[in-house]
């Protein structure tokens, strides 16, 4: 079935792809797009803006999202900013050079034509962004201010102080409103997708679990549009929200949609570090802050030795004793190298006992030059909310003391797979924003998220979708009585009350964290064959656990929302055992993905070009069936493959 | 450290409700409120309580219900009243930041929904927000389509203003303002979001519609009137100012006037 991944890349020049497509595609009039009904799952950036884009062309839109509001989706606590090659700073930025160093910092993993059409509609989110009344940082003669982020060499990152995406969110979501008002999109709060319906071999609705009165309730429309974000929370550490999942993604997979890339994890080098065993969450630290704070660990094991037992402070240990390591390591790009590489490094020095915390998994993050150099208001004005966020969690505060941070878990850069119109292996299913895989490759660069999920959800699928459905408005509505929603809506039920019936003795949480712990230990920062493999058969031992032991209180019928973490964990094992089977086959080192056994002397991660540079694609082949391996093998035809060079 | 939880527990939006007092130890002082609410849940989920049980006799309603997401302080999802303040004893954070070493070890700790008119109870200590949704679905938002915008430097805002619009923006809409407000008033909810607005070029054509309806909408969902106390102000967790509802009342008094 390899024919399935025809990534629909048209021909010509790179910089002419995306018109020419949209010539291409054909159009539906207005009065046939009020007969066609668009699904669109998720209300973060991708699926908001989306939503509200397809509203205002007149299509007849429902959209979900799990929480008590559309505003509520994770975009909304990305910090730092959104890229866009606006070149408002006269330092040489362009389209151009946007996509390269897009591609580059995702390790040479991603398609060459989606990642030019993300660099060439970023400068429209902006403008689109502002006019929606975003009220980002300005220049005080009233123009846009820009800062720099990890990976690049050009200021091109528009920021609202450290609450960027909480503000593009509100953004996405008064234009998802106004639709709403408008009649166009109706809105299904605490509702959540457990299944995908597919009739004819194609995407025709939805089964929805009520959250609020646990019923089961079926949607139609003629399309389906995923945008439920990523699976990071597989880890259960990570710094995504407590309710971010991947099951809408995964029921795809298990309908037939392909999963690219699964083992394409990113792990954020500036988050504040585990503190204990009660903790549930990871916060992270804006990577904006390596624009003015350096990293350093003590040179010595003295220091060390006597910063864990509390001897001396950070800030009395003197500069000759201080190792600067990004700077050391990394000329070029010092403290500003790509997340990837930071979070290795971090690791690399704390592997080597230079830790600075009591559990040795810690690195300081100084602004004491910053301040001396920009003074306590102009740095204050820049990070003052994150300072204030970091001091309310660990009681120190950076003016005084350096932050304490560790990587951690916080993008899948894999998702289901989509060809060129993000459209996937299933007809009529879309999926947008981080659930897809197609932009980032093995590495996502800082402030990239928010201009995919905004480049997808306004300009991207709003155009692609319309070649799909300008064939689809003479069908009828789609009949909910269907056998297909029948038999879907009886799966989930017989899922919902399995999980209800086993009444064993093990909260969910608990069967969570130690799936966390496994996925941590073996498919993390550092993965090698034999931690994989291993990693694969503690995962499948521990799914039988959990379907045999675990406790779910309460009912069906009711507001429960342990059922719900249940329904989420038990994907969560299957997604988990896929990250692992993928990073098993990816014998390389690339992006987010470090083999041990694939590395230069130095300790930087090697790619292997000749035998991996492909997209990874799965096929779901049936309840405990290893799954299928398809590959669309990546081209690059309009720039230079090269090792990733940050040291000079 | 120790402590003994008085929580509000009510089944569904049509049952009454009553407190259940549980105990909890070993908690660490740098674990998060709802860290804590973790734990003791994961304690009553050992210990058998389940909600069916009660009908039958069990004295403990099972795990406690309440949102929660990000816990980074953003999504606006917690809404804990404890010890009868809106996200606790801590000033300007959420009640997911919210922190056990602001509690003695050993104290009792009340824990209630947000209570108001404007916000039934769902169960425990979730209530419905969705109030606040249509009171932005009412006019808070700019009328452009997706595509129609200029280059975004043809707009300039002067750097105090979009200061002062972001001030206002940064709200999480958590609803503490209307829990601790006596009357139950939007009116900071409201405030900030019209002031966000009209403070930017690109928020005045539709400034005075945006003032009449969104004001209108909250009245009509049972919000009531704002008389002054700035009691959301000081339990608001973005510390967001009342000198927005100030500026709602001058843009409500203008639409009036252009009427």
């Amino acid at each position: 079935m390899a024919d399935k991944l025809i990534s629909k890349i048209p021909d010509g020049p790179l910089a002419e792809k995306w018109t020419k497509r949209k010539s291409e595609i054909r159009l539906v009039s207005p009065n046939n797009k009020r007969k066609l009904e668009i699904i669109v799952v998720g209300t973060g950036l991708g699926g908001a803006s989306a939503a509200a884009s397809l509203g205002e062309l007149g299509y007849n839109v429902k959209v979900f999202c799990i929480s008590d509001s559309p505003r509520r989706a994770h975009s909304i606590a990305a910090q730092g900013g959104i890229n866009a090659a606006k070149d408002y700073q006269n330092d040489n930025d362009s389209i151009y050079r946007l996509f390269y160093d897009t591609i580059k910092g995702g390790d040479y993993r991603s398609r060459e034509a989606n990642v030019y059409r993300l660099a060439e509609v970023s400068a429209s989110i902006i403008d689109q962004c502002v006019a929606q009344g975003v009220p980002f940082a300005r220049e005080y003669g009233g123009y846009l201010a820009n800062r720099s982020f990890g990976g690049v060499q050009v200021s091109r990152t528009f920021y609202a102080r450290g609450q960027t995406g909480q503000q593009l969110l509100l953004g996405a979501y008064a234009a998802l409103n106004k639709e709403i008002a408008a009649g166009t999109v109706k809105s299904y709060p605490r509702h959540e997708m457990l299944d995908l319906v597919i009739i004819n071999g194609q995407a025709k609705g939805i089964i929805a679990r009520n959250l609020v009165t646990g019923k089961l309730e079926r949607f139609g429309a003629h399309a389906v549009v995923i945008a439920t974000g990523g699976y990071g929370n597989t880890y259960f550490l990570s710094t995504n929200a407590m309710n971010s999942n991947g099951s809408a993604a995964w029921q795809c997979y298990k309908k037939g949609a392909y999963f690219a890339n699964p083992c394409f994890a990113q792990i954020h080098p500036t988050c504040i570090p585990r503190h204990g065993d009660q903790q549930c969450k990871l916060t992270l630290m804006s990577e904006s802050l390596r624009n003015d704070g350096r990293i350093w660990v003590p040179n010595n094991l003295e220091d060390v030795k006597k910063l864990r037992a509390h001897q001396i402070k950070a800030s009395e240990i003197p500069e000759e004793r201080r190792d600067y390591y990004l700077e050391r390591r990394y000329p070029a790009f010092g403290n500003l190298v790509p997340r990837d590489v930071a979070s290795r490094a971090a690791k690399e020095r704390c592997d080597a006992g230079f830790g600075v915390n009591e559990t040795g998994q810690a690195v300081f993050l100084d602004f004491s030059d910053a301040i001396k150099r920009l003074g306590h208001q102009k740095v204050a004005e820049r990070y003052g909310n994150l300072f204030d966020m970091y001091e309310k969690i660990t009681n120190s505060s950076p003016w005084k003391e350096p932050m304490m941070i560790y990587p951690a878990i916080h993008y899948t850069m894999g998702g289901i797979w989509v060809d060129y119109d993000l459209q996937t292996t299933i007809p009529g299913l879309y999926a947008i924003g981080e659930a897809n895989f197609s932009d980032h490759g093995g590495n996502r660069l800082g402030a990239s998220a928010l201009m995919q999920g905004l480049a997808d959800g306004y300009f991207i699928l709003p155009i692609t979708i319309g070649d799909y459905l300008s064939h689809k408005f003479a069908e009828p509505k789609t009949d909910t009585n269907a056998p297909e929603f029948e038999q879907a809506e009886k799966a989930v039920q017989e899922r919902i009350d399995k999980l209800l019936s086993i009444k064993g003795k093990q909260p969910v949480d608990v069967l969570h964290k130690k799936l966390g712990n496994i996925m941590w230990d073996y498919v993390g920062m550092a993965r090698d064959e034999a931690g994989l493999k291993k990693a694969i058969a503690d995962i499948q031992a521990l799914k039988k656990e959990f379907w045999s032991d675990v406790c779910v209180p309460g009912t069906n019928g009711e507001f429960n929302q342990e059922l719900e973490k249940a329904l989420r964990l038990a994907d969560f094992f299957e997604i988990g055992e896929l990250m692992a089977r993928d990073a098993l086959n990816r014998t390389e080192s690339c992006g987010g993905h470090f083999r041990v056994e694939s590395q230069t002397e130095e300790g930087e991660a090697k790619r292997d070009d000749a035998h991996f540079m492909y997209v990874s694609a799965w096929e779901y082949k049936g309840e405990d069936k290893e799954p299928e391996l398809h590959k669309e093998p990546l081209k690059y035809e309009f720039i230079e493959v090269k090792t990733r060079n940050y040291k000079d | 450290m120790d402590f003994k939880l008085k929580i509000w527990r009510q089944r569904n939006a049509k049952e009454k409700g009553h407190f259940e007092t549980y105990e909890i130890k070993g908690i660490e002082e740098d674990a998060s409120f709802l860290e804590m609410l973790d734990i003791l849940n994961e304690q009553l989920i050992r210990e058998g309580a389940d909600p069916v049980a009660v009908d039958k006799g069990c004295k403990s309603s099972g795990p406690v219900s309440f949102d929660h997401d990000c816990r980074e302080g953003i999504c606006g999802a917690c809404s804990l009243y404890i010890d009868g303040r809106a996200h606790g004893p801590d000033d300007h954070v959420t009640t997911c930041q919210l922190f056990m070493r602001h509690f003695k070890d050993g104290a009792t700790i009340t824990v209630e929904p947000w209570r108001s008119k404007g916000f039934p109870v769902i169960k425990d200590l979730v209530v419905d927000r969705g109030a606040f949704d249509k009171i932005l679905q009412a006019g808070g938002f700019i009328s452009v389509r997706t595509g129609s915008a200029q280059d975004a430097n043809n707009i300039l805002i002067p750097h105090d203003k979009a200061e002062e619009s972001m001030d206002a923006a940064a709200c999480v809409g958590c609803g503490a303002c209307v829990a601790t407000c006596k009357n139950g008033s939007a009116m900071l909810f409201v405030g900030a979001r019209v002031s966000s607005l009209a403070l930017l070029p690109q928020g005045r054509p539709e400034a005075a519609r945006r003032a009449r309806a969104m004001v209108a909408k909250m009245d009509e969902l049972g919000f009531g009137n704002c008389t002054n106390t700035r009691a959301c102000e000081m339990e608001c967790p973005k510390g967001i100012s009342v000198e927005h509802i100030a500026r709602l009342n001058r843009e409500y008094l203008k639409a009036r006037f252009s009427e």
